[in-house]
């Protein structure tokens, strides 16, 4: 079992998919039992798959083969401390969402597309996690594929017109991405004749001296594929209108999941098959370009954000600038900027899915998710206000909550990277989050609700304990040491 | 010049239809153009993967009893992985196809223009 782990974390989501789209014929409420199942399933084994890994020496990893075929001819698997955190990332968000929906589900998906809901959402997560723990270039690829053609349907599934306007232009975009991912994997295969991460990442540096330009152009494809995957700034045009229309559950697992499983593949490309030395000698006019684009979507995104009535739009926004923060540690090359850009998978995914969660309670009552009708929502429903306002402190950065950490340790980063001027960027960003921030604070807490009430009360446990749990995570991770250790040390095996 | 890209001519093949699939998507307003633009720009990774498994005179990877050993083989791979590549560009289209069809019925249009001058209009409409 123990050995099998990393196979079964990605195939028991994949059957568990394919059997509830048969038993789903019979059984109409199979849906939530085996979205729990799987996920839960998942969560347990990436959380053991983590822990093992984080028992290592630096610079080794879990190795699990296909089939048993070696490395070079056979596909991989491999869990190492920075994709282990991805992993139990994606899984117990997964997990959180699976128990979130099982209530709102229903008002908001048609009777007879539940199962197909339940369907597509289990083979999303299957994608992401093959995305996470694959060691194989063609792999990701097709992992890549079938996570984006659910998330397309995931956002189109939405009760207005206008999800599958969404839903088509994320289509366009995120096609127009992989093929461009899958572009650059080409010239990776035509440059070393192998689609193993680790045997790329050996052949490498030979064939940049031989043919420098089939290397640079794969790194190009990647980049600017990856970049449209993860709405980066100026590629995120796709990203606030599917957000927006799209489901509350498929936004909370979106905007949690989706686009910082593209973030971690570029981790893995420029770490793990381009190596540090390439990324240093001949990265450096992309690598300011990369500053330049992470930086704009920092500050862009919250800009953006504050003017928004919305807010489903609004935390769409902000997650533009959030990418950005995730863009600058890999971009910083040095292991405090590195920490930082780690830790912010976890800290951005709690923050934003808490807040998805709430907007999600917006859309439960009223069927929309206007900001203006949080207003006295603390007195009606303290627990989802109290969920709302602990992540939004983590969004802004407050002490003791996650989002201070990982924001210290980039700015700590930048500096050491002599990039002084990313300062006063982060801090700018700050403020402008703390502006949204405060807005929601206001009215949850400072203002009455209006007569007659338009929240009428609190929601289900079920809604509201996985709010809360993203909450605590929120403060776990600012006030243990648990998660810094882990994105510290992922960062010195990265930089050796 | 000429020479170099006579003998690469497949690889300018690849170039070009990417250029035309690229344009097609952003230049044109009816949903389905764009998704034919989508399946161009696809069709054009095929051939560079099929270009660079290619080899001058070479055979398919299958021993037979007389071969002559002078005559090498072709790398299938990348082959193989395109067959992939093709399921998931059908894949893709379909889910774009299908969601132009639901567009069709909720909009009665599939230009973009008109579908996002109809938002403007009315902006609170369910399916």
């Amino acid at each position: 079992m123990d050995a099998g782990l990393p196979a079964l974390v990605v195939v028991v989501p994949l059957l568990s998919a394919l059997l509830l789209g048969l038993v789903g014929r019979w059984w109409r409420g199979a849906a939530p039992v085996f979205l729990l199942g799987a996920t839960g399933f998942a969560c347990a084994g990436s959380i053991r798959l983590l822990w093992r890994a984080a028992q290592l020496p630096p610079g080794e990893s879990l190795v699990y083969a296909m089939g048993a075929w070696p490395a070079p001819t056979g596909i991989v698997y491999v869990v190492d401390r920075l994709n282990g955190i991805v992993l139990t990332m994606v899984a117990s968000v997964a997990f959180l969402v699976a128990v979130w929906m099982i209530r709102p589900v229903g008002r908001e998906i048609r009777e007879a597309a539940r199962i197909s809901y339940a369907v597509v959402m289990l083979l999303f997560v299957t994608g992401l996690l093959g995305i996470t723990i694959t060691g194989d270039v063609f792999n990701l690829y097709v992992f890549l594929e079938i996570a984006s053609i659910t998330a397309y349907v995931l956002v189109a599934m939405g009760r207005r017109r206008q999800a599958l306007y969404a839903g088509f232009s994320y289509l366009v975009v995120g096609s127009i991405g992989a093929t461009f991912i899958l572009l650059g994997i080409g010239h990776l295969y035509m440059a070393t004749g192998s689609l193993t991460m680790s045997d790329i990442a050996a052949r490498l540096p030979a064939q940049y001296v031989a043919h420098p330009s089939v290397v640079l152009t794969a790194f190009g494809f990647l980049t600017a594929g990856l970049a449209m995957k993860m709405a980066l700034f100026p590629l995120h045009g796709w990203q606030p209108a599917a957000y927006t229309f799209a489901p509350s559950t498929s936004s909370v697992l979106l905007a949690a999941t989706a686009t910082k499983v593209a973030a971690y593949a570029f981790y893995r490309f420029a770490f793990g098959v381009f190596g540090l030395d390439f990324l240093q000698l001949h990265f450096p006019a992309l690598r300011d370009g990369v500053v330049v684009m992470a930086a704009a979507a920092i500050v862009v995104g919250p800009l953006m954000a504050v003017r928004q009535d919305d807010m489903k739009r609004l935390l769409a926004y902000s997650s533009v600038g959030q990418i950005g923060y995730i863009m600058l540690g890999v971009v910083l090359l040095n292991a405090e900027g590195l920490t930082g850009g780690i830790l912010h998978f976890w800290n951005h995914a709690a923050a934003k899915a808490a807040l998805f969660c709430a907007a999600g309670v917006l859309v439960y009552h009223t069927g929309r998710a206007r900001v203006s009708d949080l207003a006295g929502l603390g007195r009606v429903a303290p627990f989802t206000g109290t969920a709302l306002t602990v992540a939004g402190c983590s969004l802004v950065g407050v002490p003791l909550t996650a989002g201070f950490l990982s924001k210290l340790y980039l700015a700590t980063g930048a500096l050491a990277a002599g990039r002084w001027f990313l300062v006063p960027v982060l801090l700018f960003s700050s403020i402008l989050t703390a502006v949204y921030v405060w807005r929601f604070v206001q009215l949850v807490w400072f203002t009455p609700p209006p007569e007659p009430r338009t929240i009428p009360d609190e929601v289900p446990w079920s809604m509201r304990l996985p709010a809360l749990a993203l909450a605590a995570a929120c403060i776990v991770f600012g006030t243990t040491s648990l998660s810094v250790d882990l994105a510290r040390r992922a960062a010195e095996a990265i930089l050796g | 010049v000429l020479d170099f890209l006579l003998a690469h001519y497949n690889y300018v093949i690849y170039i070009a239809l990417m250029m035309i699939g690229l344009y097609a998507i952003l230049a044109r307003d009816n949903l389905v153009k764009k998704i034919i633009g989508l399946t161009l720009l696809q069709t054009a990774v095929f051939l560079f993967y099929i270009s660079i498994g290619k080899i001058d005179r070479g055979t398919v990877p299958v021993e037979w009893p007389d071969r002559p050993p002078e005559i090498p083989y072709e790398n299938p791979v990348p082959h193989v992985l395109m067959l992939t590549a093709i399921v998931v560009g059908v894949g893709t289209s379909a889910v774009a196809l299908a969601l132009i069809v639901r567009i069709k019925a909720a909009y009665g249009t599939i230009e973009d223009e008109e579908i996002i001058a109809a938002d403007e209009q009315s902006a609170e409409e369910d399916v």
